[in-house]
């Protein structure tokens, strides 16, 4: 009952946006850091690619746990943002006015979640499932295995392609530079004395992600990164 | 100075409302802004027209009646005040002032200015008792409590329950009001013996009046007229966290208020 109750509640619904964001966040990381290996020859990625898609039952794991994670978050995303809606049935005079420094990130955190997860499915259509440009996804290299350099950097040369990636992943680092230092203080970890570093935490993590997840396209995109197939 | 007012007037919580202006002269920079209000008031009155209902009673920012939102932030521009403690030297000469009554379900509008905030007195009902020995006055310093403590219980006990919080949020969320009560009270030796209880009927409480959730924007802590801080607000969600998992230890004792 008093469990029902926490989950029921609007803290206990936060507590599951941020450890459930926290899951997520923590898989970014790591994407990014195996993303940057396109900078490496084509071996690399390939290589790693290969290992991943060789590990079918972690592989798996992984994909229902963050699918189970995605789906947490935006069931409590869809159930406070509601709560919130009727908290206010008539609205101020000046409705951005009256959110007294309340910043960009923090009043439109549904917004950024929304567009993220519009594109984490575009994401998945294109790079898991290849349907976006099949034209690019059957290939293989030398060593047979698939080409996963070739794809990601045939299908970031597409200006439309890469331009998409960069607005999302401007979006995503927009929705942590709020979502990081706010899971802090819904979770309870947190004190004045841990304020400001936490703020900074968030603040750094969201520029790393969306530099480190941007400067692939772009790089591909300028054509830095420039091989000939 | 030489100021209008544009003033939300509303006769009941179904007949619908809109800003009525008031131009109005001569007015001093060191009049408060219930001041002028009144002055308003005044004029009305004596042209046999229904003044301006508003809630008020201290006038120096210690009862947390006087709530209203000035030019969109909740109290008033000044930071750290209530409306009372508002002075006209705040606002530029020949400046329109827009005023507003707190907007919130759980805050239903009773007339003009003035809503009805006993949300709140149900959410304090709900934190129950404080256990303390009667008899003599008891010797300072008798029960040791750090400083530390102390004064966050200090900071907390602050609060006056204007609902500026609630006003300001985005979303509606009285965390700040709430976290304040409990950090509070779950601070000091005479208050922790219930706590667990307190923050579990506390929450129940508030989560029944129709309030929203804290999304930690911090527009809170911007208005607050006492300036709690917002880090308040994790220590209640570590608090409410904690209290789950101890269960509820007398079910009825400290329960419904
Ligand atoms: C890669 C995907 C995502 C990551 C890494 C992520 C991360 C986070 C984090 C860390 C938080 C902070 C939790 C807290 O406030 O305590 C958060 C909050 C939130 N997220 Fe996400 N999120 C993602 C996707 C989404 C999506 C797809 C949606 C929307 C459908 C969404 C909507 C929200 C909302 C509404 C909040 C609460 C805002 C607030 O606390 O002010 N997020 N997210
Ligand atoms: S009238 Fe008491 S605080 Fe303003």
């Amino acid at each position: 009952m008093l469990l029902l109750n926490f989950f029921r509640s609007s803290i206990g619904l936060k507590i599951i946006m941020a450890l459930t964001g926290l899951a997520l966040f923590g898989f970014t990381v790591g994407h990014m850091v195996g993303n940057l290996q396109i900078f490496l020859p084509k071996e690399h990625i390939n290589a790693y690619a290969a290992f991943l898609q060789s590990q079918k039952e972690l592989l798996w794991g992984v994909r229902i746990g963050l699918l189970v994670m995605v789906v947490l978050h935006i069931w409590a995303a869809i159930k406070l943002t509601a709560m919130n809606a009727a908290a206010r049935p008539v609205g101020y005079n000046d409705p951005g006015k009256s959110a007294t420094k309340a910043t960009l990130a923090s009043r439109t955190m549904i917004v950024s979640g929304v567009i993220v997860l519009i594109f984490i499915i575009f994401h998945i259509l294109h790079f898991t499932v290849g349907s976006v440009q099949p034209q690019f996804y059957g290939l293989h290299d030398e060593a047979g295995r698939h080409d996963v350099y070739r794809m990601v950097i045939e299908g970031f040369r597409n200006p439309f392609i890469s331009g998409f990636y960069v607005i999302s992943v401007v979006l995503l680092g927009f929705h942590l530079s709020h979502g990081l230092s706010s899971m802090f203080r819904s979770v309870g970890l947190t004190s004045p004395a841990w304020r400001k570093p936490q703020e900074l935490f968030a603040a750094a993590f969201s520029g790393i992600i969306v530099v480190g997840m941007a400067i692939v396209p772009i790089a591909i995109v300028i054509r830095l990164i420039n091989p000939t197939f | 100075m030489k100021i209008t007012l544009r003033i939300w007037r509303q006769k009941n919580a179904s007949a619908p409302g809109g800003f009525d202006e008031f131009p109005m002269d001569h007015i001093s920079e060191d009049m408060s802004f219930l001041e002028v209000l009144d002055q308003v008031n005044e004029k009305l009155i004596t042209d046999g027209k229904e003044p301006v209902a508003f809630d008020h009673d201290c006038r120096e920012g210690i009862c947390g009646t006087c709530s209203m939102m000035i030019d969109g932030t909740a109290h008033g521009p000044d930071k750290g005040v209530t409306a009372c403690q508002t002075h006209m030297r705040t606002f530029a000469d020949n400046s329109i002032i827009t005023v507003e009554p707190w907007r919130a379900k759980a805050f239903p509008l009773i007339k003009d200015l003035v809503v009805d905030r006993s949300a709140f007195d149900r959410i304090i009902q709900a934190g129950g008792f404080v256990s303390v020995n009667t008899g003599g006055t008891p010797d300072a310093n008798a029960i040791p409590i750090s400083k530390v403590d102390a004064d966050a219980a200090m900071d907390a006990a602050a609060c006056i329950g204007c609902g500026a919080c609630v006003a300001a949020c985005k979303n509606g969320s009285p965390m700040l009001f709430v976290s304040a009560k409990v950090g509070q009270l779950a601070r000091l030796p005479q208050g922790k013996t219930e706590r667990y209880a307190r923050v579990l009927n506390m929450v129940e409480a508030m989560e029944k009046e129709g309030f929203g959730s804290c999304t930690n924007t911090n527009s809170c802590e911007a208005v607050c007229p006492k300036e709690i801080s917002a880090s308040f607000i994790g220590a209640l969600n570590r608090e409410y966290f904690i209290a789950t998992l101890k269960g509820k230890p007398v079910e009825s004792a400290a329960g419904g208020g």
